[in-house]
């Protein structure tokens, strides 16, 4: 379990991924090869705006008028009677600005208390004169191929007093393994050198951490960061399991009630603006608006960020 | 590895007295898998008994201790056979389609000479995945009623007006279909990562030696992302009984438990909706321990016949 390791391609070196392309211009194509490359280029485009469709249904329909919406039925290609109507019921709505709200607790605490065990503890594991470093890691590898499972989980919390608390949403989910493990991939990867020049003035464990060796993992600190992130804002099924106060139910609950469980009561709690006469014509145009609203912040920042998942995690150098 | 750690008293001791430090550091990380991981496991325990909140897991272990009798009623309900036949057909049918499909576009998308048009699919197939999967559902949901755009269409075609999500013959189509529009963009990356390391001296050689893009293909790219490959099916292989219980559990409903409730729904409905904690949990480690061994197998069975492996 212990040679379980990712190599990390951004950290060593700035080598910048070059990815290989046959030269088309060295040797003559054949004519195989051009139908081949047009077939290519064709299916990918109509794979890319497979891909796009759905997405652009949603936003579209978000912003058109609703009562057409209601009679339209098939992909929506084009904005119909421009209308913010949606977006201003989706800001309007309590529950939807409270879970937005914990949500933002909710991911801004486990991220940050995620990535300080992750960060030290990953340091203190990678560091081949401790004794105990293989042992601890095979024990904390075990549980990524083995559980304890849903039930038990849950009466672990309710007999720890977390269940209906943040904590709840926060403590189990704020370590991954997976992140654990490319940290402590990318901290084995600093030479040595480093570290020890640093002691020889008198470093302590934490200024070498976060002063000497952080620096020259920053690609793989922002990847963890990345991935926590995501994971936190997109996480529903343990807030399901472990609260029943609805004030304290993040974003993605909140969207589960209004795009899956109850479309009937939503419409009637979404009646809050005077001159929506009819709640029912509403209902539609909510959920497009917010599913906009919800997934905007993630898909708004991933196109800067993916260069960071690119030269990312790559698993690989496996040591037999 | 370097050499082989001894752990005597003496060594113990001389590590606890130079390292003492570091494992005070590595401590909040220790509690969390002993919390969160390892608490848990012990929960196990309640498979064996029946358990009683008042009695603690281990109180009910000792007094109301019922050997396998859980495991053996859930192997002869009616149940068993209808939960172990939906979980394997979805999961390895969205492992036998899922699969090959990403490493067939990660070597399309690869093959892309044109360096804006590689960006711009990459970036548009990478994009579902950072919806979440309450929202993927949400839009499912949406399409798939009567009124929504696949409801529709089916109507035209079948003539019935439906609900496509109380179809159950429609359940798995609808699961993979979804799970790939979200996840099969996303799954490139690593190899085309992969693909981005093989070493470009070895298509040189191949070209010299007259092999054109097809020979290069077989002979250079493929030998160069099998490692990649391999160690991706065992962790695919690995999941097959763990994979997403949570889309099921958001989009299912009743009409369709025929095909759509697997081994960890039924867990799901078991264990927190009826409060039937120490059967679901049997049930529950039933379906870890069938991981467990699957993942253990294919890591073995790769180490012998590929030399390569996850641990």
């Amino acid at each position: 379990m212990d040679s379980l390791s990712l190599s990390f391609k951004g950290d060593k070196a700035k080598e910048k991924t070059v990815f290989y392309t046959p030269k088309e211009n060295k040797i003559k194509s054949s004519i195989p090869r051009k139908i081949f490359v047009a077939f290519n280029y064709t299916l990918l485009t109509a794979l890319a705006i497979a891909f796009i469709l759905p997405v652009m249904h949603v936003f579209f329909s978000s912003i058109s008028d609703p009562y057409w919406l209601n009679t339209k039925s098939g992909l929506v290609l084009a904005p119909h009677g421009i209308n913010f109507t949606g977006y201003q019921l989706v800001f309007n709505n309590k529950d939807l600005v409270r879970g937005f709200g914990n949500t933002i607790i909710y991911v801004t605490v486990a991220t940050v208390l995620g990535m300080l065990i992750t960060i030290i503890g990953a340091y203190v594991l990678s560091r081949r004169d401790l004794l105990f470093a293989d042992v601890l890691m095979m024990l904390i590898s075990f549980t990524m191929i083995f559980g304890g499972g849903i039930v038990p989980s849950y009466i672990i919390m309710q007999k720890l007093h977390l269940l209906n608390t943040r904590w709840a949403v926060i403590l189990p989910a704020c370590v991954s393994t997976y992140n654990l493990i490319i940290m402590r991939t990318a901290f084995s990867t600093v030479p040595p050198a480093l570290e020890e020049s640093a002691r020889l003035d008198g470093a302590g464990d934490l200024t070498v951490i976060f002063q000497v060796l952080l620096p020259l993992v920053k690609a793989s600190v922002a990847t963890i960061a990345l991935y926590y992130i995501i994971a936190h804002w997109n996480s529903w099924f343990q807030a399901s399991m472990y609260l029943q106060n609805r004030e304290l139910f993040p974003l993605q609950l909140v969207l589960r009630e209004i795009l899956i469980v109850n479309d009937a009561n939503t419409a009637a709690s979404m009646s809050t603006l005077d001159a929506v006469s009819d709640a029912n014509a509403y209902k539609q145009l909510v959920k497009y608006a917010v599913i906009i609203v919800s997934s905007a912040p993630m898909i708004a920042v991933y196109p800067f960020v993916m260069k960071y998942f690119e030269s990312g995690v790559m698993i690989g150098a496996v040591k037999g | 590895m370097s050499k082989e750690k001894k752990f005597t008293k003496a060594a113990i001791a001389k590590d606890m007295r130079r390292n003492w430090k570091r494992y005070l550091l590595v401590l909040p990380l220790i509690m969390f898998y002993i919390v969160f991981a390892y608490l848990p496991m012990s929960g196990i325990l309640m498979a064996f008994s029946d358990y009683k909140p008042k009695l603690g897991i281990f109180g009910s272990l000792v007094k109301r201790f019922v050997g396998f009798k859980n495991f053996t009623e859930f192997f002869g309900s009616f149940y068993f056979w209808r939960l172990m036949k939906n979980t394997i057909l979805l999961n390895g049918w969205s492992l036998i389609i899922g699969f090959p499909l990403t490493i067939i576009l990660a070597l399309l998308i690869n093959d892309v000479a044109n360096k804006h048009f590689r960006k711009t699919v990459q970036t548009i197939s990478y994009l579902p995945y950072f919806i979440s999967m309450v929202v993927v559902c949400g839009i499912v949901v949406d399409f798939c009623k009567t009124s929504g755009v696949l409801g529709t269409m089916m109507t035209a075609l079948t003539g019935k007006t439906q609900n496509l999500l109380g179809v159950a013959s429609y359940w798995r189509p609808i699961y993979i279909i979804s799970d790939l529009w979200q996840g099969l963009g996303f799954g490139t990356i690593l190899y085309i990562a992969a693909l981005s390391g093989v070493d470009k001296q070895l298509y040189e050689a191949a070209k010299i030696d007259g092999a054109g893009h097809f020979k290069q293909l077989i002979h250079v790219t493929l030998p160069g992302i099998s490692q990649t490959i391999i160690i991706m099916l065992i962790l695919r292989v690995g999941m097959l009984m763990a994979s997403s219980y949570e889309k099921t559990i958001l989009m299912y409903n009743s009409q369709i438990y025929d095909t759509a409730d697997i081994i960890a729904s039924y867990v799901y409905r078991k264990g927190l909706m009826d409060g039937d904690y120490s059967y679901s949990t049997a049930v529950g480690l039933f379906n870890s321990l069938i991981n467990l061994v699957l993942i253990v197998t294919t890591n073995k069975l790769s180490r012998k016949y590929t030399e390569t492996s996850l641990f």
